[in-house]
């Protein structure tokens, strides 16, 4: 399938279903959109993610939790984007959530109360990308040694490490 | 009390009423925790009051290096993930990529790539099934598994000159077609596994010891299951019908026809049950796909990205130029984000890659089924005895390389 361009544009986005539902729950919620390779990634604010997250999951519009990851888009800022990747069982559908941070305020709130499975994913990414998660139970390194230093998958740490 | 000093801090035990606890550690070096996971246990007698996966010990950093290669150079790493079913790893990479790059990859490749997934996934349930059995003192089953295997492996050798780091999928096709004599092995392979896994379940499943160490243990209910982000066969053991191969499928699985096996009771022999019917449904799968395989070429056309075959590279310029380019310099991605997700033995391996338009992947993030599976781990196990932890374990066939990646 050759590449189309992507659709960016909210207003032609607007009557996909989950779209639709985060609108009428809270229009400042939603950021931006973006439907890009047949995957669609909605933009939310910081604030609403938790609430957004359970929102979509109260109505019924995602049942599962499949991944949550990040991207360092250093020096750029806002840096980080957070990748909420989320399935319906029912519609046999996923939707891509993504937060914005800046790298100074590295802090989101935690989803572990709405998905038990976001405890290792939050943890590892507190690891490697050094986010903090408010509301975690136990916010501590999961794959590097507890006394190491920096956070090996932001783009200002080298490859090789520091020597 | 049960207290922890600081270096085991990072897992966490809260402190309890109970005088009579104690701390029990599982490993790292432990022969039933099937690599180098270490479970902290907190016990009062025999029974589990708490359990903590710690994990981390064989982290390397693959998702760092794949960061400073070229995208053809990430597919060898994506072997070393998960170790026991390489070419599934390198599926799903390479359907990311592709899915990139926005490539049509010919119809026979198709086939040969779900043929060769479902040979790895008979693979690597055979090795789950030795081990497991092992592990619940089942010794000869572990034998036979491994002669099936050792066929597989031969097979995959011959295909592909590896037997277990076999990088044979690529992004637009396959390393090389099939050798002269492959798709008989094949065949032959098929036409006595049926037999085989009736061998195999003649040994367990009738069998009062395993069944009772399998039956009732380890129970995880449905709302838990999904909730603890669980998949694969030990999601569908808990009474969910989901299978991505048929549910949202790729790589042309929707011109299969097969069952996807299920259960309501959510115990470990469920788990058992769903995965030896998933071996027959992989047979029947790869049967399939040898039965019907199209002709034609092994390789999309993008002469930019696939590298020119051998033939053609020592007799014409142009076919030099780009594979030369393409060891050099790689090839660009157009700038974006994909999140690509198969069926993986395990359950639900999905990479997440985000290019910023040049030749090396911004972000390549391996989303692992047995990094979720684990954490259901201590749901499963707590208010149990020691002895069901091993049968747990087996019962969520973790792979740890998968794990801490």
């Amino acid at each position: 399938m050759p590449l189309e361009p992507a659709i960016t544009d909210l207003d032609r986005l607007k009557d996909h279903p989950v779209i639709a539902a985060l609108l009428v729950w809270n229009d400042k919620a939603v950021a931006g959109a973006k439907f890009d390779r047949q995957e669609l990634s909605i933009y939310i604010g910081r604030e609403f993610i938790r609430d957004a997250c359970e929102k979509l999951k109260s109505l019924g519009l995602v049942s599962f939790l499949s991944d949550l990851t990040c991207a360092d888009y250093y020096p750029r800022e806002p840096r980080f984007e957070l990748a909420y990747h989320l399935l319906s069982h029912q519609r046999k559908e996923r939707i891509r959530l993504k937060v914005k941070l800046e790298a100074g305020d590295a802090v989101a709130e935690s989803i572990t109360s709405v998905w038990p499975t976001a405890n290792f994913f939050e943890r590892e990414l507190f690891d490697l990308f050094g986010i903090h998660f408010l509301g975690h139970p136990h916010l501590k390194r999961i794959m590097m040694p507890e006394d190491w230093e920096g956070h090996p998958l932001r783009k200002d740490y080298p490859v090789e490490g520091y020597r | 009390m049960a207290t922890f000093d600081d270096p085991v801090a990072a897992v966490p035990v809260p402190d309890t009423e109970q005088e009579s606890t104690m701390i029990l550690n599982m490993g790292p070096q432990h022969p039933s925790t099937h690599g180098v996971l270490r479970l902290v246990l907190e016990i009062d007698g025999e029974q589990i009051i708490r359990l903590m996966p710690d994990i981390g010990f064989l982290h390397t950093g693959i998702e760092k290096t794949c960061e400073a290669k070229f995208y053809q150079q990430v597919v060898p790493l994506t072997d070393r993930i998960d170790y026991l079913c390489p070419m599934v790893n390198n599926l799903c990479y390479v359907l990311a990529a592709e899915k990139l790059l926005g490539m049509e990859i010919p119809p026979r490749a198709q086939w040969i790539r779900v043929m060769l997934a479902e040979l790895q996934r008979i693979s690597s349930h055979l090795v789950w099934l030795g081990t497991h059995a092992l592990d619940l003192g089942a010794m000869s089953v572990f034998l036979y598994c491994f002669r099936e295997r050792e066929d597989l492996l031969r097979i995959y050798e011959m295909v592909s000159g590896q037997r277990m780091m076999t990088s044979y999928f690529r992004i637009g096709g396959l390393a090389l077609d099939p050798p002269l004599g492959f798709f008989e092995s094949v065949k032959k392979f098929l036409d006595i596994f049926s037999e085989r896994v009736d061998e195999y379940e003649s040994l367990l499943t009738g069998n009062r010891i395993f069944i009772d160490r399998l039956k009732g243990v380890a129970h995880l209910s449905k709302e838990d299951a999904i909730a603890l982000g669980v998949t694969g066969p030990a999601l569908r053991a808990s009474g969910v019908d989901w299978d991505l191969r048929r549910d949202i499928p790729y790589c042309g699985y929707e011109n299969f026809k097969f069952k996807v096996p299920t259960s309501q009771d959510g115990d470990v022999w469920a788990r058992y049950a769903c995965r030896i019917e998933e071996l027959r449904q992989s047979r029947e799968i790869a049967k399939q796909a040898l039965e019907g395989l199209p002709e034609g070429s092994t390789k999309a056309d993008m002469p930019k990205v696939v590298l020119p075959d051998r033939e053609k590279m020592k007799t014409q310029m142009e076919a030099l130029i780009y594979h030369f380019k393409i060891v050099t310099e790689g090839f660009t991605v157009p700038s974006g984000e994909v999140y690509q997700s198969i069926e993986s033995p395990r359950g639900e391996m999905g990479y997440y890659i985000v290019s910023d338009g040049t030749a090396k992947p911004m972000r390549v993030h391996m989303r692992s089924p047995s990094f979720a599976n684990l954490q259901a781990l201590s749901t499963m196990c707590e208010g149990r005895l020691i002895a069901d932890v091993v049968a747990a374990i087996g019962s969520i066939d973790i792979v740890l390389g998968e794990i801490d990646r």
